[in-house]
């Protein structure tokens, strides 16, 4: 299997999936207005980005969006993990497994309507939450998030030698102490990765936040979607560049993390 | 014949009024659709160390669950030390564990994993870990006490194990194949290793295994058990020498069985009929009635080979060496008799001959009455 297919297999399957993305990285570095004119090399837009207080404004909010989203999501998605897999038999087990990965295949259009009517609804009788904002889309956030960080946490407590939690409690610890003790240590390195994750999914979501959002709170995709509608502006593709750095980042983290916890064969 | 005498004390289950330390009454696990542990009675001396064996499956592990606190029983009692454990929560009891995986936790240290017991128990940080450190001088592993079990090899994490186990000087140790996970030669010598800690230490263990030599070696009783109930409890001895059911003989170790009936009975001999060896003459035995279907079972060592008819043998038949292997220390002979039947034998080579029996030599086999075993199960 030395010959040339593999070499160019792999080849065209990388060229296939990140030339736009380089060629984006390129341009952000055009000085020209001309989206598609090589005019020089400068960092100008980056500059003129950071003079941007809509983007700057809305790249603030995704992030505390995507921190408080992603945190509580690590929390919710933990304890279910921890039920579905550790009390064995009750009933409806099965299909609460069932129901976790749910939100991972629902169409994003539906999530996002299903969560602004419940929204309104919510308003109209409990008063809470008062308009739609920052508080709505990390609660949108959250929901579809702790799936994820669900199924994460779950493979992880499958593969986890359960007599670990065993001996914690035979040699004193009560279940709330083991959970601390041992079972948040063990996998804590796999809530990490599910916690990136999260943060980058929701820092991606563009269908979901618009659905639930409301003046003020526009997220960074919301502010480059309505921007690249009047003709895509060579600082759009800085702000992009920054973003992929971000995600390239986070998500080489997130598998260095899962890949150690591979290796330790736990 | 001149032995020391084993004091009385050290072998409490001979003597009529002693209290068990450890009861286990009328012991069932059921799972959603089989039985694990069926009605199982057993009695447990302070200080023993004993052994639970059988093939997977037979419900010793569960069985040592239950005594843990791991698995709740669906009925009967696990009394130890006075006390009804049966429902009480794993962190509650007297009791520690050392698991078959040793399970020592990944992110401490040796010395956290070994004062963790301690420090839940409410004992000062620094009383802990100086127990600790003296429960790893023990175990000779105090120079990696800052280790993390990922640097350590087999045989130390065992040891770790151990000493985590025992730190908090349980009334009852429970061992779940304590040495499976270790080669052969570490495994023999940890096995002198753990009986002299236990000794030292005057706890009671209770070991779950699957290794005959194992458990022979280590066990001051071995409870033998197969489909949730135990078969035969005895010393090591007893055991091998006087199994109480056909299962038992031919699971401990190697053995010849030989079907057969009660033929006659008088007060001072019985004769039993056998379809492959003919009649058997045996010192009698209480119990038994004309005509009942009893099997008869021959240790390879107990049969004497020589080339003339020994002299006054009753028991004694013909054959010819058909096969043999010397091991060493004894050599295996497979010996066919006249009528077909392939009998194994071993003679130990203490003494051995220059001219030792050899391979198609014909042969006479003898047994010693009292050599030959009748089973009734």
């Amino acid at each position: 299997m030395r010959g040339w297919f593999l070499p160019v297999a792999v080849l065209l399957g990388f060229i296939f999936l990140y030339a736009p993305i380089i060629s984006l990285v390129v341009f952000s570095f055009n000085d020209s207005r001309l989206v598609t004119v090589w005019g020089g090399f400068s960092t100008r837009w980056y500059g003129e980005l950071l003079n941007d207080r809509q983007i700057m404004g809305a790249a603030w909010v995704s992030l505390k969006v995507a921190f408080f989203s992603a945190t509580l999501a690590t929390v919710i998605g933990t304890l279910g993990a921890f039920v579905l897999t550790r009390f064995s038999r009750f009933t409806g087990r099965l299909l609460l497994t069932g129901m976790i990965t749910a939100p991972l295949v629902m169409p994003e259009v539906i999530t996002g309507l299903s969560l602004l009517l419940l929204f309104i609804s919510m308003e109209l009788t409990l008063g809470w939450p008062a308009g739609r904002g920052m508080v709505t889309v990390i609660i949108a956030h959250t929901t579809f998030c702790a799936a994820f960080v669900a199924v994460i946490a779950q493979s992880r407590l499958r593969s986890m030698d359960e007599s670990l939690e065993e001996a914690a409690r035979d040699l004193g610890a009560g279940p709330v102490r083991v959970f601390f003790d041992v079972t948040l240590p063990v996998i804590a390195p796999a809530l990490v990765s599910g916690w990136l994750l999260a943060f980058t999914l929701s820092l991606d979501d563009l269908v979901i936040a618009s659905f639930v959002t409301g003046p003020g709170a526009s997220t960074l995709p919301m502010v480059i979607f309505s921007k690249v509608r009047l003709g895509v502006s060579p600082d759009v593709n800085a702000l992009a560049t920054i973003i992929i750095g971000f995600v390239f980042v986070a998500v080489l983290a997130a598998g260095w993390l899962m890949r150690k916890q591979m290796s330790k064969g736990l | 014949m001149q032995k020391p005498a084993i004091a009385a004390d050290t072998r409490p289950w001979l003597s009529a009024g002693a209290q068990p330390f450890i009861s286990v009454q009328g012991l069932v696990k059921q799972f959603a659709d089989f039985t694990a542990v069926s009605d199982v009675d057993l009695d447990i001396y302070k200080g023993e160390l004993f052994c639970l064996l059988g093939e997977s499956g037979c419900g010793k592990s569960t069985l040592l669950r239950m005594l843990a606190g791991f698995e709740i029983p669906t009925q009967g009692r696990i009394v130890i030390d006075g006390e009804d454990m049966a429902r009480v929560p794993p962190d509650r009891r007297p009791t520690n564990m050392m698991f078959q995986s040793y399970a020592l936790f990944p992110h401490m240290s040796v010395e956290k994993n070994v004062a963790y017991g301690l420090l839940r128990e409410g004992l000062g940080k620094r009383e802990a870990y100086a127990r600790a450190g003296e429960m790893l001088k023990m175990v000779k592993l105090e120079k990696l006490a800052r280790r993390k079990p990922d640097q350590l090899s087999g045989g130390q994490r065992q040891r770790v194990a151990l000493a985590r186990a025992l730190v908090k000087r349980p009334k009852l140790l429970l061992l779940d194949e304590p040495l499976g996970a270790l080669d052969k030669k570490l495994r023999e010598e940890t096995q002198f290793e753990l009986i002299k800690i236990q000794e030292s230490l005057g706890v009671t263990f209770i070991v779950v295994t699957h290794d005959q030599d194992e458990a022979m070696t280590l066990a001051t009783r071995i409870g033998v058990m197969k489909d949730g109930i135990i078969k035969q409890i005895g010393e090591p001895h007893e055991i091998y020498e006087r199994p109480n059911s056909r299962f038992v003989a031919d699971f401990i170790g190697t053995v010849n069985l030989f079907d057969g009936k009660v033929d006659a009975v008088a007060p001072d001999l019985m004769r039993i009929e056998t379809a492959e060896l003919g009649p058997v003459l045996l010192p009698p035995q209480t119990g038994l009635t004309r005509g009942q279907q009893v099997w008869g079972a021959v240790r390879p060592e107990r049969f004497a080979l020589s080339r003339q008819k020994p002299d006054g043998a009753h028991n004694a038949w013909r054959g010819v060496v058909e096969d043999l292997g010397y091991i060493g220390h004894m050599t295996q002979y497979r010996i066919r008799l006249e009528n077909g039947r392939l009998i194994r034998a071993s003679q130990s080579n203490r003494l051995r001959d220059e001219d030792p029996i050899s391979w198609d030599e014909p042969v006479w086999i003898s047994v010693q009455p009292a050599a030959f075993r009748v089973l009734t199960e």
